[in-house]
């Protein structure tokens, strides 16, 4: 931080005030340096950066649309991977499934849902925590014994349990014909509000600290109101150990939808995640068509593995004691 | 003398603990005239901060004010509330922290910081306030002030981020600026700079200054008149002259004692036996009686007395002839 301490006299007098592009400035930061030396970030950035795209792609990825039923062949079911299939020749890469549904295909389209899952839920577990984490740092007293009350109480049932209770009372709530469409929202509700709650805490935990300091007070002294001081001098302040744990959560909320998605309270099979993928092989996997469950299960496994160490990493590139 | 910008008439700023009511600041009364610096000392825990504190409406809960009376320009601003106190005490009192590393939001440009202060309090365009930025920068001597307008806090070495605070606590054109410890977190290099620049620029705009520190030496340089503070009580009040060279009370007596001399050949320094009281336990009469020398019976048993300029807050004051 205070790097002026070794520059020379005539430096901070007159700094050197050549432009520097933002990405040069972004090359030559210590967090990309460390980033650099760290061959687990790089190897998980790519792996991450691969499927994300892929997915994001994946109409334009994936060799065929498997949600397309006229483009559908029920003779190409059950083709083992890389193997012609016997009646109609065709070879697919990761075999199909029962449906003569292409599994890459079918990975690319379900890994589309769960980061939208995934990365919808995190957005709305962090608006939500770090807003009632702000308010009761920043506010104290009973709204804040309230909000945190209600946040400890949530963390003593396992987050899932809470996402299927808030996902089976939501689709009681909508109407039987709309249940399919609106699965998705219900799932992102239900993730959402199980996972706010470690977001609060560390929000609250950091407003308390900033708020002591005396810029806090100087932006009260001139007039600034609570909500302005929360926004513009609190929020950007607390906003590092946020970042990190978004990350760790959005492999968790990824993991998270699977399981629901598995457990048949999830995404639809008109719709299916790659926990929904997983849940439709498993039932094959004694009759021999492995590749229906093993494929699935590997991108979970790769996408999940990878986003939880760039998290790990994250945190310790960013906590300075441990540089 | 015209009317003081703020006045200050038997404040007292109570803390409800499990212990019983404690009052760090009993009974405190003072003025300062514009264009003056009035130099508030006393140790830790004397009651100076949570004097100022009171002032800018900034005592944390459960901490509150008693009694008394707080004036600003001819205004009572003690018995404001919430918002409009918040917009009268932004707009005429500024303020100097004591740790400059702490007190600009690391986050944001000192150029903004700079612009959102004065477009909270003065009717001006953006551009303007960015203008008025880079003349208050130059002002408290940053060089290259309009290309340094967009650095952030962590640029800045800690005596130039302290001259930025002064530019920030002075560019609302505030009455009054409140500097509480301003140079205690800098070298020793930088605080005569500093303590110079504050006055300057004060005296200059006819601000009026109350200057919190502990340190006689920073009073003597930049105050006009001193508050010596004990326990949350005055215990002296005048001119920095007279309170400096012929102490009347015999606390003050006794920190002007304990002062090192680079000429005296002073083989051990004078020290004031026993620690200033816990506020729990503050004794009877007054706070002072149990280390002084000249403590009689009426001290243990009457609370001094209430002062005004040029007083000291003691029955036995010394008169000028003993003064050492």
């Amino acid at each position: 931080m205070t790097d002026t301490s070794h520059k020379s006299d005539a430096e901070i007098i007159a700094p050197k005030l050549a432009e520097k592009s933002r990405l040069r400035v972004f090359l030559d930061s210590d967090i990309f340096y460390a980033f650099r030396r760290s061959p687990v970030a790089v190897v998980s950035t790519v792996v991450v950066l691969i499927l994300v795209l892929s997915a994001v792609f994946a109409p334009l990825v994936a060799p065929t649309n498997p949600f397309d039923p006229s483009s559908l062949n029920l003779m190409n079911g059950f083709s083992s991977p890389m193997q012609p299939n016997a009646f109609t020749g065709d070879t697919f890469l990761l075999g199909t499934d029962d449906q003569g549904r292409d599994v890459f295909s079918t990975i690319l389209y379900g890994m589309r849902v769960s980061l939208f899952v995934g990365v919808a839920a995190v957005l709305l577990a962090m608006v939500l925590g770090i807003t009632l984490g702000l308010i009761s740092g920043y506010v104290g007293g009973w709204t804040e014994t309230i909000i945190m009350r209600v946040a400890d109480v949530q963390l003593t049932f396992p987050s899932i349990l809470i996402a299927m209770l808030i996902f089976g009372v939501a689709k009681g709530f909508t109407p039987v014909e709309y249940r399919d469409q609106m699965a998705i929202w219900v799932l992102i509700l239900a993730i959402g509000l199980s996972d706010w709650v470690q977001f609060a805490r560390v929000v609250r935990g950091a407003t308390l600290v900033e708020k002591r300091k005396e810029y806090v007070e100087a932006a009260r002294l001139i007039g600034r109101t609570p909500f302005a001081i929360m926004l513009r001098h609190i929020l950007p302040n607390v906003l590092s150990p946020v970042l990190v744990i978004a990350t760790i959560s959005l492999a968790l909320a990824i993991i998270a939808e699977a399981t629901l998605s598995f457990l048949g309270v999830g995404a639809p099979a008109t719709q299916p995640s790659l926990g929904t993928l997983i849940r439709i092989g498993q039932g094959y996997l004694f009759s021999g068509e492995w590749w229906i469950l093993l494929f699935p299960a590997v991108t979970l496994l790769m996408l999940a593995l990878s986003v939880n160490l760039l998290g790990d990493w994250l945190r310790d590139a960013l906590n300075p004691r441990l540089r | 003398m015209s009317d003081p910008v703020l006045s200050i008439r038997n404040l007292c700023v109570e803390i409800p603990t499990r212990a019983g009511i404690v009052r760090p600041v009993d009974s405190v009364s003072y003025d300062i005239a514009a264009g003056e610096i009035l130099g508030v000392v006393g140790e830790s825990g004397a009651g100076k901060s949570m004097a100022g504190n009171a002032v800018i409406g900034l005592l944390n809960p459960p901490a509150r004010i008693a009694s008394g009376e707080i004036w600003l320009n001819g205004k009572r601003i003690d018995t404001l509330k919430g918002d409009a106190m918040r917009r009268l005490c932004g707009k005429h009192i500024g303020m100097v922290f004591q740790d400059p590393l702490t007190s600009l939001n690391p986050l944001l440009s000192i150029g903004d910081q700079l612009t959102e202060t004065m477009l909270t309090h003065l009717d001006i365009s953006r551009e303007d306030a960015r203008k008025r930025a880079i003349a208050a920068l130059e002002e408290v001597g940053i060089p290259g002030a309009a290309e340094r307008i967009d650095s952030y806090p962590h640029e800045f070495s800690g005596g130039m981020r302290q001259r930025v605070v002064i530019a920030l606590a002075l560019c609302a054109e505030p009455s009054l600026v409140i500097a509480d410890e301003p140079t205690t977190a800098l070298d020793v290099s930088v605080q005569a700079q500093i303590i110079a620049l504050l006055k300057r620029l004060c005296r200059n705009r006819g601000t009026a200054v109350m200057l919190i520190t502990h340190d006689m030496g920073v009073i003597a340089e930049a105050a006009d008149r001193v508050a010596v503070m004990y326990a949350g009580r005055l215990a002296e009040l005048g001119s920095v002259r007279d309170v400096l060279t012929a102490p009347r009370h015999p606390y003050t007596h006794g920190l002007m004692a304990s002062t090192p001399l680079a000429s005296a050949g002073q083989p051990r320094l004078h020290q004031i036996e026993g620690a200033m009281p816990r506020l729990t336990a503050i004794p009877e009469g007054c706070p002072f009686n149990p280390r002084c020398e000249r403590a009689a019976d009426k001290c243990r048993q009457a609370p001094a007395p209430r002062i005004v300029d040029g007083q000291a807050a003691c029955w036995f004051p010394r008169v000028a002839e003993e003064a050492s």
